[in-house]
This record gives structure tokens, sequence and C-alpha cells, in this order.
């Protein structure tokens, strides 16, 4: 078996599913909408909602630091051709978490998802340049301390 | 390919562990689950019930040959790690005979540290009867089992000796099950 991090397959559907958890319901309504009807499909566990621990190497002696907990939903379906899509969305939204796990399905092929691919693509650029924006924002507060042999005034001069 | 478990989770594990509760306490009496859902060949409804119940994450689980065929569903469930050797598990399922003395037992410090076993039968009420004595009986009861290994009474006899150490049973048949505490004496009637 391949090594889950290295393999292309793997990485790419590890890409696609960080986009739709991201996703609100409504694009993802939207983007399923663009491929055509909508593929017969079964829940094999949920939308249910639960608490996973956010933990973090935020101390300085790099071990883990359990964070808090967060609310995520998590959804597992089938479709009638054997695909299993699963989703992990932050939040209560168990429409969100439902309908990711189907796009994660359905992008794993067994039936056309070229338009999908295309609109997760699409939601992949908002989401990015929406993140952008926001760096962009916090940059122009960005204080920048001079080091010290640039400081004219400093030990050296 | 991994079907659907409990269509109402909370509901019906409360219910099974329910069952599996009396089951415990009234050694020998038979109750009955309410699976709702097809379970994975080949365990029986009740089986999947009482897995998909007591198995979690933190329960390290063995599957028998027989029952590694649902191993996937259980995995995917239950999420519990499914172990090759059955000496440090928590739970163990098996569908043929299985040896007690494999399973952990605990210590007397930590008695509670034992596997429960559990056993898929044939049929429950019909079969070889049993004549069981201990707590939570005031008379002895009497238990038919088919299914059960040839020589179960006498290596359930050398569980019981352990006590307070040795492993417990659930007995799964269809959508029944019945238990055997290890405080519970076996004999054939």
């Amino acid at each position: 078996m391949q090594d889950a991090a290295t393999d292309p397959g793997q990485q790419a559907r590890r890409s696609w599913m960080a986009v739709l958890a991201r996703a609100s319901a409504a694009e993802l309504e939207d983007a399923l909408a663009e491929c055509g009807e909508r593929p017969e499909y079964r829940r094999l566990r949920g939308p249910e909602p639960g608490l996973v621990m956010v933990r973090g190497r935020i101390g300085g002696g790099g071990g883990a630091f359990n964070l808090g907990e967060m609310t995520v939903t998590r959804c597992t379906v089938r479709l009638a051709d054997g695909a299993v899509g699963h989703a992990y969305v932050a939040g209560r939204d168990e429409r969100q978490a439902e309908l990711a796990a189907l796009c994660d399905a359905v992008l794993q092929g067994g039936r056309p998802a070229g338009a999908l691919h295309a609109a997760v693509e699409r939601l992949q650029a908002a989401q990015q340049a929406q993140r952008d924006a926001v760096a962009a924002k916090a940059a122009a507060t960005r204080v920048q301390f001079f080091a010290m042999e640039t400081w004219r005034g400093g030990p050296g001069a | 390919m991994i079907d659907a478990a409990f269509p109402e989770p909370v509901l019906q594990a409360q219910a099974c562990f329910r069952a599996v509760l009396d089951a415990m306490a009234r050694p020998g009496r038979v109750f009955g689950v309410d699976a709702g859902f097809a379970p994975p060949a080949p365990l029986a409804p009740a089986t999947a019930s009482v897995l998909l119940t007591l198995a979690d994450h933190e329960t390290p689980l063995w599957l028998d040959a027989d029952s590694a065929e649902a191993r996937d569903w259980v995995a995917f469930h239950c999420g519990a790690p499914v172990l090759a050797d059955p000496a440090r598990c928590g739970f163990a399922v098996a569908l043929g005979p299985m040896d007690l003395q494999r399973l952990p037992a605990g210590t007397h410090e930590t008695p509670e540290r034992s596997a429960t076993l559990i056993q898929q039968v044939r049929a429950l009420g019909t079969g070889r009867r049993y004549r069981l004595v201990g707590p939570g009986l005031r008379e002895p009861a009497l238990l038919a089992v088919d299914g059960l290994a040839e020589d179960f009474a006498v290596a359930w006899a050398a569980n019981h000796a352990r006590f307070p150490r040795g492993v417990d049973l659930i007995l799964c048949a269809g959508t029944r099950l019945a238990a055997l505490p290890r405080s519970v004496g076996v004999t054939e009637a």
C-alpha cells in the first residue's frame, strides 16, 4: 500500500476535501447543480455533530498542547456505483457535511465529474482570494523592526 | 462494501446497552435487541449491535478468522483498533469455538482488565442445555445453546475457577442475546 502522504491520488483527494470542508452548503448546492442530475446515494453514517480536540505545537518545548475542543459534523455517503465519500466540516451544518461527502464521492470518479472538478477549482480560487485579502489587510499593519546593524544610531556607529 | 449501521445511533445503542446490562445481571435469560439494519455477513444482528454499542477507539478488538470478513465494517463503524493477537484485546468476537485461556483475564489487582468474549452461536433456547448457578440467580437457571464447543462446560469451569479473574461471555444468535458473567457456574444439564 502506498503512503497516503505521497500517493498523488490521495493528495488530490485531500486537496478537494479541504476545499469542500470550507465551502458553505449553498456553494456546494450550486456546484452539484452544475453537473446535472444529482446521483442517488445512501447515508452510511451521520450527518452527526461531535467534538474534536484541536492540538497545536504552540509552546516553547515543541510538545502538543490541547488548544480546545471544536464542533465538527461528519458524514459518510455511498453512491450506487460503490464510491464512498467522507466529510468532516467545522460547525453544526449537517446539510453542508452531507453535500460535502456527496461531492467527495462523485469526485472520486465512477461517473463523469468534470463539471464538479471545475466547480471545486473555482471554489478553491475564491477561498484563496479571500485568504489573500485577509493576509493583505493584516500585512498593512505589520511593524518592521530594524536589525541592529542597519540602525544608523546603533552601537556600531 | 460497507453498509449503514444503527439508523438511530443514540437510542439503539442505549437500548442494546440495557439489554447487555440486564443479560449480565440475570445470567442465562435471553433478551432481544432491535437491530434495524442489515449486519455485514457473517455477523448476526445481535453480534453487530453489541459491537456497535460496546466497542470504540479505546477498546482493542480481536476478530476470529470467520468474523474477520466483517473487519472493514467494524473498523469503520466502531473505530476500534483490530488486533492480530487476542492476548491484549478488550473485546473478542468469535463465530467458532474459542479457547477462553487465550483471552486476557485481568489480574487480582485489576480484574476489570479482562476481555469480554462476544460469541455468536446458531441458536439460543434450543440445543445443548446448561445449568447455571451463581450471583443473580435465586434458583439455578437453565440455558439451551446450539453452537457452543463440545467441552464448553469444562472450559468454563476453568474460567470460573479463576474468579475474580476471568472472561465474561455474551452469547448472540439472530436478534437475541444472553450473557454468562465469570461469576456464574455452568454444568451440563
